[in-house]
């Protein structure tokens, strides 16, 4: 008899997802699928609001990288008031972003990803967690914990509030930064390189050779790549133009608000969140053997289509991770590897932004005026191509909104990753726990935030109910 | 013995989960005091057994359930009652498990209106029916907590403090009782007011008036200088103890992330209160209703006619 698996929820992740395994009558896996099962509806119900408003709904989106949702929309409101921020403005929130971003990919690595490879991806499930890292390398934790808060209450003094910030607004940010308050963050930052140091040559030394095997096995599946760079190549999260890269390495660049040419979004009726894919590839598949149309995004998608890395310590890290893995580097597991890269690079970056004499500077923000314009604001969210597409009308009321965020862009590949992994690991009806983590393990790589994914809205079949006087006029329409 | 603890999360966005690790070190006192029994996040506990041949979702006993999050579909109804079965103590943790937060503003919005919008009117996505295969249906509208289930104790926030929630799970540990500020962000507030607008309402399009050189209590009242603040009508206590409010901090206007200062109140009038009263005029405001219940519209926003 075949039997159904549910793995909900998946864990250790950000948001709302499942796995379901279908297996045959011999306990091979038939089919697997990635359901979303959550949505909410900011593309709708921020029709009407004021733009300059949406930097501090969108940050709502999510609550793990509001930073990324409060850039990319504060960018989209630069471009429909047709204004380029001062540049201490573009600074600040340049280091607001390097901050955030540090925060997240230690909060990433050490707190949610962390405990499979710490632990192993067989410990039991009570201990394989953030708490079971606590007692199982209590130095190590302290000082993670220590340096992840401090990103945050660096994030406060910088603008008011960590998480949900507001202090990004269309034309540069609201409130500058302090000749004191500079000096001790600097402190901070550079003791969080120092983590960030510590954290790459632990993990190459101590945790990638000892899963090599399993990371050039585990969900091998072949894409495209999605990122940003700078016009001379070089990575960059904040500002750029988008680079999509083919699986055989060729590429195209092309400017934010050209984004509907080449991607494309297509609708399962299995899962809320959309699968996008590679527009000129003419046509999406997920099949394993022949995959049509599927790129990545997040990390391993980053340090794949940038040619550099614009500071010394992770171009470093970038040249020994090509030498060994080649361009594009395809191994899921890698994402891991490549996230601490821009770690490294996040933390120098800090440290460079807080020597600049400019980020203390006082002319931070430009006035502007309402008008009826579009405007594509993007950045690198820690979890891929954040878009935010605004239109608004003469009095600069949003009017259309289309979002397209960093796990969306994952949709595709992770289904791929867990169809290849719970095929390859499952046979002849033989599983357990430690498996099935395995499995998990797969999404877990690419960091995905559900939560970010479902900015859309949960459904369902709707009921509509219509009420028709006696000559047949439609006098009223009830929907569930 | 360890205070067992369950969490879950509904329509949300995982700010308060972060929140509770932003509580930092003193985290890790706290932390051999509690044992996780479910908590997605960080531990994998499993609603269908943990080789996912259960029939049923199954949410371990547990002393203290948090819930994070408004409820948006059948299955966080469902969750929410099993969690309110099995623990002894149901806390609502962050403004949209208490007033349904910012996705209750869909609240203004008939569902098929959004259907439309996401799966069949986006300049991106091949036009499709609205996806219905094996994920669970939507509840009409988002719901508070409350509505839905008895909740013992709800911290407001978005997200709440981490000193808050410190706070509060250690009056839970020491069986001391917990209180919320009832002072409104205007009383937490340095700046200076004088009961006076001197100024028309502008929207936050330039900069208020401050000299980065100086303290804010030499600033004035940022909506007696004109601009939208909903200090008034808002909960304080989003500073920490004391401390000024976070926004006001970045020279920004509040919108009453902590939602209204009782259960009963009504943003919208005790705003219109507030404008009138230092002689601004409310009707320059656009989108008033969702403006005053940006983080309340559970059982508050309602949909606009002509389903916009």
């Amino acid at each position: 008899m075949g039997k159904t698996l549910t793995i909900q929820p998946v864990t250790r992740i950000e948001g709302h997802a499942k796995i379901v395994i279908d297996l045959d009558d011999s306990g091979n896996v038939s089919d697997t699928k990635v359901s979303v099962i959550e949505l909410r509806g900011f593309e709708k119900f921020c029709l009407g609001k004021p733009v300059e408003e949406m930097p501090r709904i969108t940050t709502s989106i999510c609550g793990v990288c509001p930073m990324s949702h409060h850039l990319a929309s504060a960018k989209a409101n630069d471009a429909v008031f047709g204004v380029t921020p001062t540049s201490t403005g573009r600074k600040l929130r340049e280091l607001c972003n390097a901050i955030a971003y540090m925060e997240e990919h230690i909060l990433h690595f050490y707190f949610l990803a962390g405990a499979d490879f710490i632990l192993g991806p067989n410990a039991e499930y009570p201990v394989r967690n953030v708490i079971g890292i606590v007692g199982a390398a209590p130095e190590i934790a302290k000082k993670v914990v220590k340096v992840r808060h401090m990103c945050a209450r660096m994030l406060e003094v910088i603008g008011g509030k960590s998480i949900h910030m507001t202090a990004a607004v269309p034309g540069g940010f609201s409130r500058p930064l302090r000749e004191e308050e500079r000096a001790e963050l600097l402190k901070q930052a550079e003791e969080a390189l120092e983590l960030a140091k510590f954290t790459i040559a632990f993990a190459k030394e101590n945790i990638f050779p000892k899963y090599l095997d399993v990371v050039k096995t585990l969900a091998a599946i072949n894409t495209g790549f999605l990122g940003t760079v700078t016009a001379d190549g070089s990575l960059d999260l904040y500002d750029g133009k988008l680079r999509m890269m083919s699986a055989d390495g060729s590429y195209e660049d092309f400017a934010y608000d050209q984004y509907t040419d080449y991607i494309s979004e297509h609708v399962e009726p299995w899962s809320y969140l959309k699968f996008p894919y590679m527009k000129k590839a003419g046509g999406f598949s997920m099949d394993l053997d022949n995959p049509v149309g599927v790129y990545r995004a997040n990390s391993l998608a980053r340090i794949n289509v940038c040619d550099k890395i614009g500071t010394p310590l992770a171009q470093a890290e970038l040249e020994e991770f090509r030498l060994s893995f080649g361009r594009p580097a395809q191994l899921t597991l890698l994402y891991h590897w490549a996230r601490l890269i821009e770690l490294l690079y996040n933390a120098e970056l800090t440290v460079q932004l807080l020597n600049d004499p400019e980020i203390t500077g006082t002319d931070i923000r430009k006035k502007v005026e309402p008008r009826a314009a579009r405007g594509v604001g993007c950045v690198e969210a820690p979890r891929g191509t954040l878009i935010h597409d605004y239109e608004t009308d003469e009095n600069g009321l949003i009017t259309n909104v289309n979002l397209i965020v960093g796990t969306t862009h994952n949709n595709a590949p992770i289904n791929m990753s867990v169809k290849h992994a719970a095929k390859t690991l499952i046979k002849d009806g033989k599983y357990d726990q430690g498996i099935l983590n395995t499995v998990e393990m797969t999404v877990r790589a690419h960091d995905p935030c559900y939560s970010c994914a479902t900015h859309n809205f949960d459904g369902k079949i709707p009921v509509n109910i219509k009420i028709y006087d006696s000559k047949k006029n439609l006098i009223d329409e009830l929907s569930s | 013995m360890a205070v067992r603890v369950a969490e879950e999360w509904f329509s949300i966005c995982a700010g308060c989960e972060v929140a509770i690790l932003d509580i930092g070190e003193p985290l890790l006192d706290i932390l051999p005091k509690l044992e996780f029994v479910h908590m997605p996040v960080l531990m994998d506990h499993k609603l269908f057994g943990q080789t996912g041949e259960g029939k049923k979702a199954e949410i371990p006993e547990a002393d203290v359930g948090i819930i994070t999050g408004g409820i948006r579909n059948e299955e966080n109804r469902e969750l929410a009652l099993e969690m309110r079965a099995k623990s002894k103590i149901l806390i609502g943790l962050g403004t949209c498990a208490c007033f349904g937060g910012i996705p209750s503003l869909a609240n203004q919005f008939p569902l098929e209106a959004l259907y439309e919008k996401v799966y069949r009117g986006s300049k991106s996505t091949e036009s499709a029916p609205t996806p219905s295969a094996g994920i669970p249906p939507l509840t009409d509208r988002v719901y508070a907590l409350n509505e839905v289930v008895k909740v013992d104790l709800r911290i407001p926030g978005c997200p709440p403090t981490p000193e808050m929630i410190a706070s509060a799970l250690n009056s839970l540990l020491e069986g001391t009782e917990f209180k919320l500020s009832e002072k409104s962000v205007c009383d937490e507030c340095p700046t200076i007011r004088e009961k006076k607008a001197v100024s028309n309402l502008k929207r936050p399009l330039e900069s208020i008036e401050f000299d980065p050189a100086k303290p804010l209590n030499t600033v004035r009242c940022l909506l007696e200088q004109g601009f939208l603040c909903q200090g008034p009508a808002t909960r304080g206590g989003c500073g920490g103890s004391g401390a000024t409010p976070r926004c006001i901090r970045a020279y920004m206007p509040c919108r009453g992330c902590f939602g209204p200062l009782k259960d009963t109140a009504n943003p919208m009038v005790d705003m219109m209160g507030a404008l009138s009263s230092i002689g601004l005029d409310v009707k320059q405001i656009p989108d008033r209703a969702a403006q005053f219940n940006r983080y309340c519209g559970a059982g508050r926003l309602k949909p606009l006619p002509g389903g916009r």
